[in-house]
């Protein structure tokens, strides 16, 4: 039995939900720690996740 | 993937290119430029008021300080001031005092030697009517003495044996 | 301006059933208004499938709704100019346009050249015909082209108003100024630094406020997808990645081919990888933008299908509920894309000036 793309497609949309989920969480743990350097902190959170959801989309095309 | 270029259009693309290079070249010139100029001319005369109002604080401040020291001065010679009018009131009123008593002294002085003057002449004269009134009383008495012949003639022998006892 | 997106929110809301109902039309009596669906026929799955991937293509006409709206004009490359109006492909685009003795058919959004009977030899459900180049101005062009017009007219009046000697921004002024402020404060000289930043502000502005502006009017009803088109966001990362490269000086090249501070083999196994970054990168940009806005519109579109596809008042209820919901979402998302498109941008290009600091 073929396994379908989609399947696949999902596996990495869970994975990048992860990792967007964790950059999160380590942003809001960043800014409770130090509230001065949100800002820097929100940026690099909004690159990296940027950068994660490519993936994401990536692997949805692709199917 | 290929689903996914197959929408591709180069028509759109050529005019999407297009367009947006135009537009970038235009608001660029229109918009961008003049709104960055105004916007930093704007925030540069911000700094410069504010810098300029900083100053103005900071030269307050010395004015501030320099009054105080004016004040301070002042404080100090009004208190100078106060002192020597303090230590020569106090003068003038010792002085005063000591002029008012040697004046009382004087004057206390002055009384007695009058009072003892007073009291002198008062003395003599009671003698002077003491001795008046004596004589007066002697010569009455005298008179009572020798109202009679025989009362004289006795005085007279009296005197005489005393005479001739000497 | 808050309330004014609200209001807009809502009656994107109220009136997209109608737009999808029109689309629908083939076997519905046309009929308005939101009791539409209470007593109209229910819509398949397919029909609806249909008419969100006919949404989200380009097209060759403006019509918001069946009857409303207008023809543009076809521009094609084919043995000379050929200019004719797109209503000689037939209101619904399915007939054989006849220009100059030439005739041409739509197939998906594609023009093809046909024969005097406007039959397509498919192969594989790919037509074989020859496809001339298609200059059109397409809805999309129409709407770039309104768009760009808006633009410079909005800004350019921005512009005016700082010339009256007013210190303090008035009018649009007063809304657009932070907002020009955040993406040179924010997005440029922290990603370019102090020193460069002034060269990409022109384009950084225009991207953020093109990506911004479009991605609202494709929240409107009037159904145009501009930047959930691929050839659009190609366009916007190609231009990106010129300016890249071009703006790139000694120390960028020297990061791509030959990374300082790592052993020898390392920077030949190196080289290529930073080389196809530099690709990747655009084609980030590219993809990102255009699938965002496209799920978005899907997502939207979809949860409004879903009423017709039930066709019930609780159903009615509750996908309206959730698609106000998903409107506002939507509202976020149109200006972070924006902000993300800008800042990647700004980023790139940051790395491609940055001086060596070893």
């Amino acid at each position: 039995m073929q396994i379908p793309a989609i399947v696949g497609a999902g596996l990495i949309v869970i994975g990048a939900g992860f990792g967007i989920g964790k950059i999160g969480s380590s942003a809001m743990e960043g800014i409770a720690r130090n509230p001065e350097a949100a800002n820097k902190i929100q940026t690099a959170m909004l690159i990296a996740a940027a950068l994660i959801e490519g993936i994401g989309f990536a692997a949805l095309f692709a199917v | 993937m290929e689903a996914l270029f197959e929408n591709l259009s180069i028509g759109l693309f050529a005019w999407q290119a297009l367009v947006f290079v135009v537009l970038i070249f235009l608001l660029s010139k229109f918009a961008w430029k003049p709104i960055l100029k105004a916007v930093n001319d704007r925030e540069t005369s911000i700094s410069d008021a504010l810098n300029a109002a900083e100053k103005a604080k900071e030269e307050m401040k010395l004015l501030q300080s320099k009054n105080e020291d004016l004040l301070k001065e002042a404080r100090e010679e009004r208190d100078s001031i106060l002192k020597e009018a303090n230590a020569v009131k106090a003068k003038i009123v010792a002085e005063a005092k000591e002029q008012a008593k040697a004046e009382g002294d004087s004057i206390v002085a002055a009384a007695k030697e009058s009072i003892d003057n007073e009291k002198m002449a008062a003395v003599s004269e009671l003698k002077n009517q003491v001795a008046v009134l004596s004589i007066e009383i002697a010569e009455k008495i005298i008179r009572q003495e020798l109202s009679g012949a025989d009362k004289q003639k006795a005085l007279a022998d009296n005197l005489a044996d005393e005479i001739s006892l000497n | 301006m808050r309330i004014f997106k609200f209001w807009r929110t809502l009656l994107f809301v109220a009136l997209l059933p109608t737009c999808l109902s029109a689309g629908n039309s083939d076997n519905q009596e046309s009929s308005h208004g939101h009791s539409h669906h209470q007593n109209g026929k229910k819509v398949s799955r397919e029909q609806a499938k249909e008419f969100i991937d006919h949404h989200l293509q380009d097209s060759y006409g403006f019509h918001v709704t069946e009857g409303v709206g207008f023809s543009l004009p076809v521009i094609l490359i084919d043995e000379g100019l050929q200019v004719f109006s797109s209503s000689k492909f037939g209101s619904h685009g399915d007939q054989t346009a006849e220009v100059n003795g030439k005739f041409y058919k739509i197939f998906h959004g594609k023009i093809y050249k046909t024969g005097a009977d406007g039959t397509l030899t498919m192969d594989h459900g790919h037509p074989t015909n020859v496809k001339p180049l298609n200059f059109s101005i397409t809805k999309n062009v129409f709407v770039i082209i309104l768009m760009s017009a808006f633009l410079i007219y909005l800004f350019s009046s921005v512009a005016k108003s700082y010339n009256k000697g007013n210190l303090a921004p008035s009018g649009a002024a007063k809304f657009l100024e932070p907002i020009i402020i955040f993406v040179r404060d924010e997005i440029a000289i922290p990603n370019i630094g102090e020193k460069h930043y002034k060269r990409y502000m022109s384009f950084l502005l225009t991207t953020f406020f093109f990506i911004w502006f479009l991605n609202l009017l494709g929240m409107t009803p009037l159904g145009v997808n501009v930047t959930g088109n691929l050839s659009v966001t190609a366009c916007l990362a190609i231009i990106t990645y010129c300016i890249t490269t071009f703006s790139g000086n000694k120390n960028y090249w020297g990061h791509i081919f030959w990374m300082p501070g790592v052993p020898t083999p390392m920077k030949i196994i190196l080289a290529p990888i930073e080389l196809l970054g530099t690709i990747i990168k655009p084609f980030a940009l590219m993809i990102r933008l255009y699938a965002n806005m496209t799920a978005g519109h899907v997502v939207i579109m979809s949860l409004l299908s879903l009423i017709l596809v039930f066709n019930t008042h609780v159903a009615t209820g509750s996908f309206l509920t959730l698609t106000l919901v998903i409107s506002v979402l939507e509202l976020l998302v149109a200006a972070l894309q924006a902000y993300i498109f800008t800042m990647l941008a700004a980023l790139y290009f940051g790395s491609a000036v940055e001086e060596a600091h070893h």
